[in-house]
């Protein structure tokens, strides 16, 4: 099997996750607008990277494990994503006319 | 045509190798690509409630931000801190295991527990909270926004997937804990050693996975609108 | 195709079958293949039941009025039958009978990967049939499969909490199966057999796992927050306090479209190898049909607006959805081409399985097509809620989908159980499923163009002739699926012994003893020759 991260790997990881949700709580009380949500979900996206490489080991896992591991976050996506298709677009259209 | 060849299949084996299997390496290999894919439905499932939530924040984002005057960040932010400590020490036991260091995964299962036990400690303290401030829609009759009244259908749909989606990622804790007890009982036991110690490294995926999950809730359902005074 | 066996000893040879004998020997086996009986038999049943709601369909369209029964028991008919057929039936049969017999024996492995989690799946199944059936009898539900909020989740009077939880549960036993699958496929398969030699019926099965895995969990979800509404009185799905049932659809659909893929897949899969046995020759275009299949699951999650274009969705969506239905179908095309040409100066033999696959493809390209026309969206606007979306999907599901499940078992029958059934009544009773099938459902296209709606008891007195055929058919069709299940039943004591392998087919599945032995191989196989190396001459295989 692959090697063993070092215990100061695992630390130095935690303790970015650890200032990272400092940092998140923080900057949610700053107003930013429509932003807030945004950098909210990026920071906890790059979280999630962390965890995913580092804890669970993904980064030395072979190219499937990263597959399948990318699809699940992918498909997530699709979900979401062609749901909120519809529910953006329908103010497209106001005066019922198509263009 | 298929040549039967035998392969050949060694008599000394470790006594955790089931026989379907060709050798330890396959066993571990295949449980956790299975533990992956397990996640992988687990996604989706949170993911449909993440999605129905998105929907309707992007349809009432005034009323969803009025709510966070009922949530309180600080022990949503203390709880992320927790729950990811927990992450360290499920990370460092199974590098423990996999070094055969079997005191030292003993310890840092029991970490794991504690600090996962005093996030669901929190979580019931929140709920209390909340059931006192009347916000607990899910029953008859406690759900009162009258501070708000313009807002109160549409906030009683956001504190509806604030308690679904809190409630599964607690069963999910909860079952973690469950898993890790029997994880401890079987390394207290003696059972694992660097040749085997694949329950370990599953039970740690499945750990870190329910940790990722909460990465997420926490900035949507606590830290909506903090900036404005809506209330 | 003869059989070679003669000698009776080879009935008695030790195989999964008589290696141990009990009700625990069963119902705690962790053998793929006696849990692919367990679940054989309960499918069955419960296509039993589903077919009676059927049945009852009919009888109530016989005539205009709504006469037989009210509006209210009516819906509770099309609801459990749909909902046993479609969760009960369809989503398991294949992969949980077929595929869980013989995927591990295709790519030479000794089991599933993980045998208990297989166990599993079938007691979940059980558990989810018990809730189904339990809510049929309490009283039955009458939303609809779809189970459309808010009439599921506020104002039905029916069993709906029970229902949904019958079809949570079963979801997970898809999941388990489609995870075992996946798992077992990547990492257990024998030595030299690498994908490219993969039998296509691996690929539709993994592809239809791939499906299970990533869809199941939103339906999942989706009816437990109808089953947490009906229970607290809360508002997700409920216009009134600002929930969208719009959005149920859209979480509700992004499974149950690519659903239809978990149903047709296998069936696909069950083609590949009935044409090449039955032409004798190898499959044309392997590739393009083992990628179609990966093809069909990755954009069947792309399509599912397809089910809402009336619904008040956005006109940019629906555009979106039109256009990817379109695409959708192309690489179900390319299998029909692809077997067309496998069969092209092939040698052909009309043995029941053949008959079964030659109806599947002449029936299942009539059902896409027609999918094409309800994915357009000016003709969806005319027809959609009418009889012509009920014959499309009839089309897909049974003329296709259950018309290569019947191939498949009369094709793999005699691996399974080591006998022969009798050829002459197989033949007459496909001949029956296909000539009922086509009297049961073409008329309905024709019905439900000329504004036949569905799921309504009575009708507009101009469309009786079609359901008076339509009804005929139904009894024709089941009667066609009745006389298998009795001489099949019979064949498991008086059949002929079927030896190794009746057909001459390539397969590491039958280069086992019919029955085959618990442990599938007695030497793990080490694999050198590419899927389906007929030759052109017909071969007599002696066992």
């Amino acid at each position: 099997m692959h090697s063993i991260p070092s215990v100061r790997t695992y630390v130095t990881i935690w303790a970015i996750l650890t200032i990272m949700t400092f940092v998140t709580f923080y900057v949610a009380q700053i107003d930013l607008g429509p932003w807030n949500v945004v950098v909210a979900l990026i920071i906890a996206f790059f979280k999630m990277m962390l965890v995913v490489l580092f804890f669970m080991n993904v980064k030395a896992d072979s190219p499937l494990t990263k597959l399948f591991a990318g699809a699940g976050f992918f498909w997530l996506i699709l979900l979401v994503g062609q749901t909120l298709i519809d529910y953006i677009s329908r103010s497209w259209m106001p005066n019922g006319k198509f263009w | 045509m298929a040549d039967t060849h035998a392969v050949a299949t060694e008599h000394e084996h470790s006594p955790h190798l089931r026989h379907h299997f060709d050798d330890m390496a396959q066993q571990f290999d295949s449980a956790t690509l299975g533990m992956w894919v397990f996640l992988l439905t687990e996604i989706m499932f949170f993911g449909g409630m993440f999605c129905a939530y998105s929907v309707y924040r992007s349809m009432y984002p005034e009323a969803f931000a009025s709510t966070s005057q009922y949530m309180n960040p600080k022990f949503g932010a203390f709880n992320t801190a927790i729950l990811i400590v927990s992450s360290l020490s499920m990370a460092l036991a199974v590098r423990a295991a996999r070094l055969g260091q079997r005191k030292a995964l003993q310890l840092l299962l029991v970490i794991t527990m504690i600090f996962g036990l005093a996030f669901l400690g929190v979580k019931a303290f929140e709920y209390h909270e909340h059931w006192v401030d009347m916000k607990v829609p899910l029953f008859a009759g406690h759900w009162d926004y009258s501070q708000a009244p313009q807002f109160a259908r549409q906030a009683q749909i956001l504190f509806c997937f604030y308690f679904f989606m809190t409630g599964f990622h607690a069963l999910h804790m909860i079952v973690g804990v469950g898993l890790l007890t029997t994880i401890l009982v079987m390394a207290h036991k003696g059972t694992f050693s660097p040749e085997y110690f694949t329950p370990v490294e599953i039970s740690g995926l499945y750990w870190h996975f329910v940790d990722i999950v909460w990465i997420f809730l926490f900035p949507l359902l606590y830290l909506i609108g903090h900036t404005r005074q809506l209330i | 195709m003869s059989t070679a066996l003669a000698d009776p000893q080879l009935t008695e040879q030790p195989n999964y079958l008589n290696s141990e004998y009990g009700w625990k020997s069963w119902l705690f086996t962790k053998d793929h293949k006696r849990i692919a009986i367990l679940y054989l038999i309960s499918i069955t049943v419960m296509f039993m039941i589903g077919g009676i709601f059927a049945l009852l369909i009919r009888l109530e369209l016989l005539t205009p009025e709504g006469d037989m029964v009210n509006s209210d028991t009516y819906n509770k008919f099309f609801t459990m039958h749909g909902v046993v057929m479609v969760f009960f039936f369809l989503i398991p049969s294949i992969p949980a009978t077929l595929g869980n017999f013989f995927v591990p024996m295709m790519i030479g492995a000794k089991d599933l990967a993980f045998p208990r989690i297989n166990l599993l799946s079938w007691y979940i199944y059980i558990a989810g049939a018990a809730f189904a059936l339990a809510a049929i009898v309490m009283g039955g539900v009458d939303t609809g499969w779809t189970f459309y909020t808010p009439f599921s989740s506020t104002y039905s009077n029916t069993f709906v909490i029970t229902a949904a939880v019958g079809v949570f549960i079963a979801g997970f036993s898809s999941i388990l199966t489609g995870l075992n699958f996946i798992v077992t496929i990547h990492k257990m398969r024998a030595p030299g057999m690498t994908w490219g030699r993969l039998p296509l019926f691996v690929w539709a099965n993994y592809a239809t796992s791939l499906i299970q895995v990533l869809g199941t969990p939103v339906v999942a979800i989706t009816l437990a927050l109808v089953a947490l509404e009906r229970a607290f009185h809360i508002g997700i799905f409920d216009p009134a306090i600002g929930g969208d049932p719009i959005l149920f659809q859209h979480m509700f659909w992004f499974y149950s479209h690519p659903a239809v893929y978990i149903m047709i897949l296998p069936g696909m899969g069950v083609i590949s190898e009935l044409v090449t046995c039955f032409s004798r020759k190898g499959i044309f275009g392997y590739s393009f049909i083992a990628g179609s299949s990966l093809g069909i699951a990755i954009i069947g999650f792309l399509v599912w607006g397809h089910h809402m274009f009336v619904t008040g969705m956005s006109m940019y969506a629906s555009l979106y959805f039109s256009f990817l239905t379109m695409l959708v179908a192309v690489p179900s095309a390319i299998k029909v081409f692809n077997w067309t040409a496998t069969m092209f100066r092939g040698s052909i033999s009309y043995d029941t399985p053949m008959l079964y696959a030659f109806g599947f493809i002449g029936l299942f390209t009539i059902g896409g097509l027609t999918g094409l026309f309800l994915g357009t969206l000016g003709i969806d606007v005319h027809v959609t809620d009418t009889y012509f979306v009920v014959a499309h999907f009839h089309y897909v599901m049974v003329g296709g989908m259950v018309l290569a499940y019947m191939g498949g078992v009369h094709f793999w029958w005699p691996k399974m159980t080591g006998k022969l059934y009798p050829e002459g009544w197989a033949k007459f009773s496909a001949l029956l499923v296909f000539a009922g099938f086509n009297a049961t459902f073409f008329p309905q296209f024709i019905a439900g163009y000329l504004g036949q709606p569905r799921r309504y008891h009575a009708y507009a007195p101009e469309f009786q002739v079609y359901n008076v055929m339509s009804t005929a058919g139904a009894t024709i069709l089941g009667l066609g699926y009745l006389i298998p299940l009795i001489y099949l039943t019979w064949s498991l004591r008086y059949g002929k012994p079927a030896g190794n392998n009746p057909w001459g087919a390539k397969g590491l599945e039958w280069e086992t003893t019919s029955p085959p032995p618990t442990y599938n191989f007695e030497k793990t196989p080490i694999v050198t020759e590419e899927a389906y190396a007929y030759s052109h001459q017909k071969e007599i295989e002696v066992g």
